[in-house]
């Protein structure tokens, strides 16, 4: 009995160290202005990143020796941009041969070498929910990645994170934008839609009765003759976790009424809604939204590209978070992932927010969503080193990443990418050796 | 009872006449103590603009201004010329995955006669967006195909296609395959430009040879008149060298290709696009020609070109001394154009460069420098104003006006939100 006890401590003990005792970076900024979210700006700071952790923000830091210094003066550092929604590091997106692809799991898709990684770290991004597509009403569970490029998918890989299943609503789920030929299937309408979301519901409720019944049956003195377990589904287990509550539902949608009624259906399930995804409708249903507590994930002013995308105004995110609402800005692309810095600083003119939560819309904001706001999402001692550097502020039309480190390691620098740039082109020029080593 | 008759249609005329007065402009307007950034020239820390007639007057720190005129105080402010985006699809599109609000593309390889202007939807909820943001003129252009058809300059006010007009044609469109729009950094297309220059100079030589037969013919009854030849008809400006070539072109060799074509064919052009335009500066250059670009939110052609091959390719050129200017290349992103030029100065661009490529630089590129592109005596009075640099996203635009006419700065955002606003408990 004591050594089960003792080990059980070690274990814990084991736990608690692992972090601490993980592999990762040394690293030491200085003088830049520290601009860290939640606790307010720094003029001219310093950052210390030991073993991956941040373990101090503040003025005058030393760096032990060993510890590499990147001098920020006349830079500025904020927390690792995170982005909520995102289809990155990936093989595939949509598993668009069924309705209901629950069982799916993005993180057996993982690409480590999907250079869009790349270009996400040259835009400050650390962190990223890459998730299934929006073909089907119900797509499949999704993953945060931490963008470690270079290392091995398995080590991006974000436990901490809320795990996820994708719904989608509307134009995408009902093939409203392929011909026939692509496109023709149940659904066809909104009210397909929800149908076979709620058809998808009520066999995971049935399909969670089916088990508990043979398991209290099993108990029984007398169980029945001949018992036998029900027939094990994968897609219903990821939507028994869903109706347990072990799963959070990240939800595609556009319109408001379509977003009501997704609301309606997890209130009849009892399932709780992470997120709504792009939502351009959103300040419509502000009231809605807060009191179900749930967050958007949006576009700053990307719209009208379809038409349930045409009332989609760039005021909407600025708009929702004045109304309480837990709004991040997603990329959804490979392009737009190395700007959100630049998409949060729309918001400085569509809806004038303050500096401070306009950086919260790419930073904390997307952690919280995320269930990582412990780890990331701002510059706080005990946190992952997880930061960026810009040469101007980054709200500014003007800034540029010069530098993102994830946990203390530097994974993107620009000054070093020029200087390997030109001594590439030098190389390139410099009449050919002919034999010998290189 | 004549008589009264005869006082009420005069009252009438009387009141008609006091209320058309109250329509028009006023004919003299002075904006005052704006810090003005006239682009021509030098800053101007606090002075005056005076507008008579649609027209700019007079700029300067000391400027008298007229008895009578209506005066804008707008110390605090920034008075800017109008922006101009070089390429946009403004009027042209809509909702863009709806055909049916979609009018910048036709079938067919040649399409010398299409007039991008004539399919103009004047209240496109697009237009006052970009209006918000200090554009006041835009060129509005076909794509797709080989030759794509002719692109006309807008003012970003009106109630009718005609009414918008500033100049047309503006040039003739070529679109020479682009990389596309890339989830990723894809390998340079494979595409066979040569094909397509052949293609253009078969076009080129149908043209000539349908003039020369013309002549021909007025010259000597022995001769026929050949039949209307539709693309070659449309293709006369060009080779009269009264319009440019607007030669879409993005892959290094394509440029090449293209500078030669332009010189062969004693043509005037304007590159555009020009995703690898990094690797020829140097022909860019001593081709003289200018260049404007697309939008830099896009993935560059190829990994090798490096992740910032659009952003940096801008200060390249400009410093190599090559005109360049700035573009939307959209309807519903139009105005972002500001925003394009910041991020080329945020990669190397001298930031009055960047101001200069989206005003005076694309006015001259455009053929209306003369008209506007600058706050100088005797151009257009399209005049921005801000509170702060026009480049930035914080920086709110306050008033903006187009031949001296104040517009309307409320956007359907606004009226939106206005809309919803009204339904939640404040």
């Amino acid at each position: 009995m004591k050594i089960r006890k003792i080990l059980f401590l070690l274990a814990w003990l084991g736990l608690i160290l692992a972090p601490a005792l993980a592999r990762g970076g040394d690293l030491l900024i200085k003088n830049g202005k520290i601009l860290t979210v939640t606790r307010g700006v720094l003029d001219k700071g310093d950052v210390l990143i030991r073993n991956g952790i941040i373990q101090a923000v503040g003025t005058d830091l030393q760096a032990p020796p060993g510890v590499r210094t990147y001098d920020a003066w006349g830079k500025y550092v904020i927390p690792g941009i995170i982005d909520s929604h995102t289809h990155v590091a990936l093989s595939g997106t949509n598993e668009s041969a069924d309705t209901d692809t629950a069982e799916v799991d993005m993180a057996d898709v993982l690409n480590a070498e999907d250079l869009a990684i790349f270009t996400a770290l040259s835009g400050g991004v650390t962190m990223v929910h890459t998730m299934h597509g929006s073909a089907n009403p119900i797509g499949g569970q999704n993953v945060v990645l931490s963008l470690k490029w270079g290392r091995p998918s398995e080590e991006m890989i974000v436990p901490e994170a809320f795990r996820t299943l994708k719904f989608a609503l509307g134009e995408n789920p009902k093939r409203a934008n392929l011909s026939d030929s692509e496109g023709l299937r149940y659904p066809q309408s909104r009210m397909g839609v929800n149908a076979i979301i709620r058809r998808e519901m009520l066999r995971a409720r049935t399909y969670m009765e089916q088990w508990a019944r043979y398991l209290a049956q099993k108990q029984m003195k007398n169980p029945p003759k001949d018992l036998l377990p029900p027939r094990k589904d994968l897609r219903l287990d990821a939507l028994a976790d869903l109706l347990r509550g072990k799963l959070v539902a990240r939800v595609h949608s556009y319109r408001a009424d379509e977003t009501l009624e997704f609301l309606g259906l997890a209130k009849e399930f009892g399932f709780k809604v992470a997120c709504f995804e792009h939502i351009p409708e959103a300040f419509k249903i502000t009231q809605e939204l807060k009191e179900a507590g749930v967050g958007t994930s949006v576009f700053i002013d990307s719209w009208a590209y379809k038409i349930e995308a045409a009332e989609g105004i760039a005021l909407s995110a600025a708009y929702c978070t004045r109304q309480g609402i837990l709004v991040s800005l997603n990329s959804d692309g490979n392009e737009r992932i190395r700007r959100l810095f630049n998409e949060a600083g729309k918001t400085l003119r569509y809806g004038r927010l303050t500096e401070e939560e306009a950086l919260r819309l790419v930073t904390i904001n997307p952690a919280i969503q995320l269930g990582v706001d412990k780890i990331v999402g701002s510059l706080e001692a005990g946190k992952h080193g997880d930061l960026a550097v810009f040469n101007e502020h980054p709200l500014s039309a003007y800034a540029r990443c010069d530098l993102t480190v994830i946990e203390g390691e530097v994974y993107f620098d620009r000054a070093a990418y020029l200087q390997e740039r030109e001594e590439a082109a030098k190389r390139a020029k410099a009449p050919k050796q002919t034999g010998g080593a290189r | 009872m004549n008589r009264l008759r005869c006082c009420f249609i005069l009252g009438f005329f009387l009141l008609a006449a006091v209320l058309a007065g109250a329509e028009k402009m006023p004919s003299l307007i002075a904006i005052r103590g704006a810090r003005i950034i006239p682009v021509a020239s030098a800053d101007i820390p606090s002075g005056v603009i005076l507008i008579k007639d649609g027209l700019i007057e007079a700029v300067g720190p000391e400027v008298t201004i007229p008895e009578g005129a209506t005066v804008i105080e707008a110390s605090g402010l920034c008075a800017y010329p109008g922006l101009i985006d070089c390429y946009s699809t403004l009027g042209l599109a809509e909702i863009g995955q709806m055909p049916q609000t979609v009018d910048f593309r036709e079938l067919g390889r040649i399409n010398p006669q299409l007039r991008a202007w004539e399919a103009l939807r004047p209240d496109s909820m697009h237009i006052p967006i970009a209006r918000a943001s200090g554009i006041t003129a835009a060129l509005v252009a076909p794509s797709g195909g080989l030759i794509s058809g002719q692109s006309g300059l807008l003012r970003l006010t009106g109630w009718t296609p005609r009414e918008m007009l500033i100049k047309a044609p503006v040039a003739m469109h070529v679109d020479l395959p682009s990389f596309g729009r890339s989830m990723g950094f894809r390998p340079a297309a494979a595409a066979e430009p040569s094909q397509h220059f052949k293609e253009l100079e078969e076009a080129f030589r149908q043209a000539r040879a349908y003039e020369k037969q013309k002549e021909f013919a007025e010259k000597s009854n022995q001769r026929a008149l050949p039949d209307f030849n539709e693309a070659a008809a449309f293709l006369q400006p060009v080779l009269r060298g009264e319009i440019p070539l607007w030669m879409s072109v993005h892959a290094d060799k394509d440029i090449k290709e293209a500078i030669q074509f332009v010189q062969r064919e004693k043509v005037k052009a304007i590159l555009y696009g020009v995703s690898q335009g990094w690797k020829c500066v140097e022909e860019i250059k001593k081709s003289g020609l200018p260049v404007v670009f697309g939008s830099l939110t896009n993935m560059p052609a190829g990994w090798e070109d490096g992740y910032d091959a659009l952003y940096r390719t801008p200060a390249l050129l400009a410093q190599a001394g090559v005109k360049i200017a700035f573009s939307s290349q959209s309807s519903s992103a139009a105005k972002d154009l500001p925003f394009h030029a910041a991020k080329a100065a945020a990669f190397g661009l001298d930031k009055r460069e960047a101001l200069r490529a989206v005003t005076l630089s694309a006015a001259e590129i455009l053929g209306v420098a003369d008209r506007m592109g600058s706050l100088e005596k005797g151009k257009a009075a399209n005049i921005v104003l801000t509170n702060g640099d026009i480049l930035e996203f914080k920086t709110q635009v306050k008033k903006v006006f187009i031949d001296g006419r104040e517009t309307d700065l409320e956007t359907i955002y606004e009226q939106l939100l206005e809309k919803y606003r009204k339904r939640a408990p404040r």
